[in-house]
């Protein structure tokens, strides 16, 4: 896995020592709360309703053992004993004391970890499949070129001030699980006609208030020239984007605005200019950072274990996990676990100092010390023996992580809404618990199938609803918390944004609402068609009508 | 017009506070100091702005409250949930005190 150099290293120390001077300037009157702001969210602290808020980048949502073991700690420590893995792939602490957030930054980095670039108008952290390095299906483990990405971005001394923030997503599997095309820019790898490997780029995706599906820029970039590439991309940004107003101020707007095709012609102007400089990467440098992701130690295994087997056979808690959690793995015997951090009726992301410390011990002893975060907010073990799966799900299990619902209709995105966030309008994750309680039942999980629920706090779309299969909005309507359904999202390969049903729900009648639109959909759908695909079928219609009826 | 009071985050550990009729900032919403008309609310976010609190809260402003019973609740949601804490986790925040 990558290590950081020492440039990397002492770059973060300076980081915090800086950091540290900042607080206690702060602290002792020297800076305004005006001239300190900035500086905090350099660095990651939020002020939230209750608390100051500390964002922690976790690069491509990729981790070590120890790395989770800190946050464990830190989670301890510094808050309550909790933390908030986030549709960023990040995690969140709600409880830091300011004056204590600088050691909490130096015990990151004791772990190579830190709070760089997750706010303010810089490419914020890039993330990326999941599954990156185990994924059957993928081309190629995509996270060396988001490393090379991170080096490039970091501080990058000329988009430091964008227009505004940049969230780069890369896939390097058909299959997409990082929702590329609702980034500033997706990357999706796969091979020209000549068998090259390069990648799709696509440019003006995003959520928020104004949300889009981002556009081809771009069929086929080889890998040598995909930074000059960006970099050209991020140039044109720079210099065109909107600045008079901040909600005009993202790519999609200039896309939007100018249309693909002139911001392709402008970005292939500015591309033909620098792509033979320094920024062309060679294949002996690639080979490099592809090096420093090669796959772990596998074992020569079959791919059958009887052992698996039989404890599937006997205990159908456990084959009902392996059913929707274990995922295949490109290695034979090998399968990948994902562990739900949405137990029926909790917060959705949340996990405990105690849960984070077993989960990183099982991964030490289960899967070479390797842990992914997904956008979807739970955890990954990526490379797991099959002959070693009911060890795990036992442990899992009884620190209530080891539900079985991955994909269902209870593996509920859900910002911190109302609970947590300044900005929100009606709280979300309450919702999700009902939500998860409502159709907790396994067996009807099961018959429901794949179901994508998300749900945002406030128009800002953290919580990805636009994309969910069904997705909601919690507005303020005079004071009261209401809730805006949206259908037809969807984050694949096959984005869609959803559209808005109709008019809103009060948050009593929400939950029945959704469940309706369940209702209908097991009544309406043909044989294994999932929820998004009856509606695409069907349209909004039939959904409207069970919604409203005749109102 | 309603009751009205001033509410901030505290510098050093960002915990939400009240204006209290000493001058200082209290964790607790009863301790609060009343408006009940708009100069005296004015006075009050006034009082609560001066430069010299920055090294004390962050971000001052006058809510809406009612008195209900002995207590003082905020009529608007967000600020019920400011005084208390997360709804999710009654465990937490003021209202796990
Ligand atoms: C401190 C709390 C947060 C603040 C102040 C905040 C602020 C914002 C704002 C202002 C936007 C809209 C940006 C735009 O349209 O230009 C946004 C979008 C977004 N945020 Fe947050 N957010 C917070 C928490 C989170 C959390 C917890 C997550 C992950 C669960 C998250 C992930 C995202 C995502 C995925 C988007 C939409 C994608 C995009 O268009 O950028 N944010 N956030
Ligand atoms: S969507 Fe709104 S409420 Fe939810 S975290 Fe983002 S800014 Fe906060």
């Amino acid at each position: 896995m990558y290590r950081y150099d020492d440039f990397d290293r002492q770059l973060v120390l300076e980081r915090t020592e800086q950091f540290r001077e900042q607080v206690k300037r702060r602290l002792a009157g020297d800076i305004t709360e005006e001239q300190f702001r900035p500086l905090r969210l350099m660095n990651g602290v939020y002020l939230q309703l209750h608390a100051y808020m500390l964002r922690v980048a976790v690069p491509y949502g990729t981790l070590r053992a120890d790395q989770l073991r800190q946050l464990g700690m830190i989670a301890r420590v510094y808050d309550k004993g909790y933390g908030h893995f986030t549709t960023r792939q990040n995690i969140q602490y709600n409880w830091p004391k300011l004056d204590e957030i600088p050691d909490a930054l130096l015990d990151l980095a004791k772990v190579e970890m830190h709070a760089i670039q997750t706010s303010g108008n810089c490419i914020r952290n890039t993330t990326t499949d999941q599954y990156a390095g185990a994924a059957a299906d993928e081309i190629e483990d995509p996270r060396p070129y988001c490393e090379l990405i991170r080096q490039w971005s970091t501080f990058h001394p000329e988009f430091t001030y964008l227009p505004r923030k940049f969230k780069i997503a890369v896939t390097g599997s058909p299959n997409d699980r990082a929702a590329v095309k609702v980034h500033d820019i997706g990357l999706r790898m796969h091979q020209n006609e000549a068998g090259e490997t390069g990648f799709e780029v696509l440019v003006g995706g995003g959520l928020g208030r104004t949300p889009f599906v981002g556009k081809t820029i771009r069929d086929f970039i080889g890998k040598n020239d995909l930074f000059s590439y960006l970099e050209a991309i991020l140039r044109v940004y720079n210099r065109f984007g909107r600045r008079d107003n901040k909600y005009k101020a993202r790519i999609k707007i200039l896309v939007h605005e100018e249309g693909i095709d002139k911001i392709r012609e402008l970005v292939e102007e500015e591309w033909s200019q620098i792509k033979d400089g320094s920024l062309r990467v060679d294949d002996a440098e690639i080979a490099h950072y592809i090096e420093q992701f090669a796959p772990p130690a596998f074992e020569a295994l079959s791919d059958d274990d009887a052992d698996f087997e039989r404890h599937k056979a006997e205990n159908r808690r456990f084959a009902n996990w392996v059913r929707s959690n274990v995922i295949e793995h490109k290695q034979p015997g090998y399968a990948i676990a994902n562990v739900s951090l949405k137990p029926i009726g909790g917060i959705p992301g949340d996990a405990t100092d105690t849960q984070m410390e077993l989960v990183a011990d099982l991964s030490e002893k289960y899967s070479f010390g390797d842990v992914r975060v997904t956008h979807e907010q739970n955890l990954v073990l990526p490379h797991v023996k099959k002959a070693d799966l009911f060890a795990v799900w036992s442990e899992l299990d009884k620190a209530d992580l080891g539900t079985a619902n991955l994909g269902y209709v209870t593996d509920i995105i859900s910002c911190p809404g109302l609970d947590y966030c300044a900005l929100a309008t009606a709280r979300s994750i309450p919702l999700s618990q009902r939500i998860s309680e409502r159709f907790g039942d396994l067996d009807r999980q099961h018959d429901i199938g794949e179901l994508k629920i998300k749900i945002s706090g406030c128009i800002n779309a953290c919580g990805h609803h636009h994309v969910g299969h069904i997705g909601i909005l919690g507005l303020d309507k005079r004071g009261k918390e209401f809730y805006q359904i949206t259908l037809g999202g969807d984050a694949s390969q096959d984005a869609s944004i959803g559209k808005i049903a109709g008019a809103g729900f009060s948050e009593a009648e929400v939950v029945d609402a959704i469940e309706s639109l369940v209702t209908k959909y097991i009544d309406i759908r043909d044989g294994g068609e999932r929820f998004i695909d009856t509606y695409r079928r069907v349209g909004m219609d039939p959904f409207k009508e069970v919604l409203y009826g005749d109102r | 017009m309603s009751l009205q009071v001033v509410t901030a985050n505290r510098l050093e550990d960002g915990l939400v506070v009240f204006l209290t009729s000493d001058g200082g900032w209290s964790e607790n919403i009863n301790d609060a100091r009343i408006a009940e008309d708009k100069e005296a609310a004015n006075a009050l976010l006034a009082e609560a702005s001066a430069p010299e609190l920055d090294i004390v809260i962050v971000g001052p402003y006058l809510i809406d409250v009612e008195q209900q019973g002995t207590d003082l609740v905020p009529t608007k949601y967000r600020e019920v949930l400011r005084t208390k804490g997360p709804s999710v986790r009654e465990d937490l925040g003021y209202q796990a005190v």
